[in-house]
């Protein structure tokens, strides 16, 4: 059994509180990490090999190294805009243990030189909001946010923001706008947010759960941290997982842990004797997985090598009575509904989706509508200011690739299973 | 060239409080009316329209008046999957009388079916105003309407 590292003190009671994390261990991957220079903390986290965990994979470690050193002014953004269907790991670190993520967040800081830390934070999480703000409150009480922290030198200031509900704000340059008070539309990159970010000033930007391994790191070596996991996709990783499973909810478990682990061994197996059909790893926007890949190692590689993502770890499961048209449909009305319309293909391509995906669904496709669906595709993917077109696409193509059969079937006579 | 640092300290600076500001304004106006609108573009010194332009674009903020009572109900994939969501959003129609999106005569339910709570692991979830309420049955439902509007 794994012993939970990101997770390990949510269970205690009052878990959020500054004292309950101080008892634990708390804060004290500041102390260390503040009598270092934050050229080593950069070496010691690219040695980690820890790769950001909202859903790019990206290097953390090198991410730290593109800030410039000599700018007047620099920001680091929490990203706490969790609003990928099927996603429920960071409202839970940040209810259940907010001071693990503001260490780590100090933490960043410090190694990239930001004067000041902006938590993004999703409008609809009322008791976030409430927790970070209370948890950030303390920290400055206990002199580990604000002028010379720990008596170091180094000053750090820290607000929460929030959203106002808007998927798209996850994305890190619509978020920035959306920090400076604009709609949140993506920026074009480059330039990246580490050179031109946040008031056109270099701005690292980070996941919530990325930040909350950044003190376990600091703690207890790159060495160890790299000894979880496998060789390129180290530490430990919080899967959710939801759908046809008997037990929901939040796993934390090594990357590279197969999906049929996490699905039977954790989450209890499939309700009622039923088979899987598919599974969705890393939330609605990473293709499916079928079957016969459910041995799947978790990890950004294996995931990849068979044509799909890790994404944020969100496993949505989904049982042999499922209907692919209808899931499809589904994601394709949250898509289509969180496009910000910067962009036509993604506004009108999303759109146009849903619209065919529901009228297939309705018992009114056409013959030709498969070659629309994927001549749709191929002109919203790799078309669009961000990766919102890339996604919308992803789960459509796979069914489309993965399922065929099913789509078939619906022409004509619409879904047996949705009437 | 502009200088960034110059930019940020002023219009910039009041423009990043638009967010906030707006949540201020629907507070007290219960929705962005037209003078709400205009209270805060004078406050933050922007022009109305952009003030308006960027309110539109979320969804958390209302343009129409709405019930004392929102409540929203995720129809997300993994709610649907998990089952049950569907049929609490049909109780809640059937029993408020109204339709997603609309809202009680009295004034004190509106209804809304919503993409993701981010409660995939507890549903049948809904949210009523800054509550989440999670794995719901039909009765918990029933002394959550009672208790907020005896219906």
């Amino acid at each position: 059994m794994f012993e939970p590292i990101l997770l390990r003190r949510v269970d205690l009671p009052r878990s959020e509180t500054i004292e309950v994390y101080l008892a634990n261990g708390g804060y004290q991957a500041l102390r260390q990490a503040l009598a270092m220079s934050p050229d080593d903390l950069v070496a010691m986290v690219k040695r980690s090999k820890l790769r950001g965990r909202g859903g790019a994979g990206f290097p953390t470690g090198l991410k730290w190294s593109f800030m410039p050193r000599d700018a007047e002014h620099k920001y680091l953004a929490v990203n706490t805009d969790e609003g990928e269907p099927g996603t429920f790991k960071d409202r839970k670190l940040i209810e259940e243990d907010p001071h693990q993520v503001i260490e780590g967040a100090i933490i960043a800081a410090y190694a990239v030189g930001a004067e000041h830390a902006f938590v993004y934070i999703r409008g609809e999480f009322f008791l976030g909001v409430k927790r970070w703000n209370k948890a950030i409150n303390d920290a400055y009480a206990h002199g580990f946010l604000g002028k010379d922290i720990m008596g170091s030198g180094f000053d750090l200031d820290m607000t929460v923001h929030r959203g106002a509900g808007a998927y798209i704000c996850g994305e890190e340059t619509a978020m920035l706008n959306s920090l400076e008070g604009r709609r949140g539309e993506p920026r074009i990159k480059p330039p990246y947010p580490a050179q031109v970010g946040y008031h056109q000033e270099p701005t690292l930007v980070h996941n919530v759960e990325t930040l909350a391994n950044v003190p376990h790191i600091v703690l207890n070596g790159d060495e160890w941290y790299r000894g979880v996991g496998t060789e390129n996709s180290t530490g430990p990783k919080i899967f959710c997982v939801s759908g046809h499973v008997y037990r929901r909810g939040v796993y934390e478990l090594p990357l590279g842990t197969p999906l049929s682990t996490i699905i039977h061994d954790y989450a209890g197996g499939i309700p009622g004797g039923k088979q899987l059909k598919a599974v969705i790893p890393g939330g609605a926007s990473t293709p499916f997985v079928t079957a016969k890949n459910v041995d799947v190692p978790m990890d950004f590689e294996s995931l990849a090598a068979i044509g799909s993502a890790l994404g944020t770890g969100a496993i949505v499961v989904m049982d042999e009575d499922t209907c692919m048209v209808d899931v499809a449909l589904r994601a394709a009305r949250f898509f289509a509904h969180e496009s910000c319309g910067k962009c036509t293909p993604c506004r009108v391509g999303g759109r146009r989706i849903l619209d065919l995906l529901q009228r297939i669904v309705d018992g009114a496709g056409a013959p030709g509508d498969i070659e629309r669906l994927y001549s749709l595709c191929d002109g919203i993917a790799g078309h669009t200011f961000c990766p919102m077109g890339d996604a919308m696409v992803a789960p459509i193509r796979s069914s489309l690739d993965l399922f065929a059969d099913e789509y078939q079937r619906h022409l004509p006579g619409g879904c047996a299973a949705a009437h | 060239m502009i200088n960034p640092g110059q930019l940020a300290s002023t219009d910039a600076m009041e423009r990043a409080r638009l967010l906030t500001a707006l949540y201020v304004a629907q507070e007290q106006y219960g929705y962005l009316t037209d003078e709400a609108v205009q209270r805060v573009a004078e406050r933050l010194h922007m022009a109305p329209g952009k003030v308006y332009e960027t309110a539109t674009f979320y969804s958390m903020y209302r343009m129409q008046p709405m019930g004392r009572y929102v409540i929203q109900v995720c129809e997300g994939l993994s709610c649907h999957l998990a089952g049950g969501a569907e049929r609490l959003l049909d109780y809640l129609v059937e029993r408020l009388g109204i339709s997603p999106g609309e809202t009680t005569e009295d004034g004190l339910f509106s209804l809304v079916s919503v993409q993701c709570l981010a409660a995939c692991d507890v549903s049948p979830a809904m949210r009523v105003n800054d509550t989440l309420y999670t794995d719901l049955t039909f009765d918990e439902v029933d002394s959550i309407l009672d208790r907020l509007g005896g219906r």
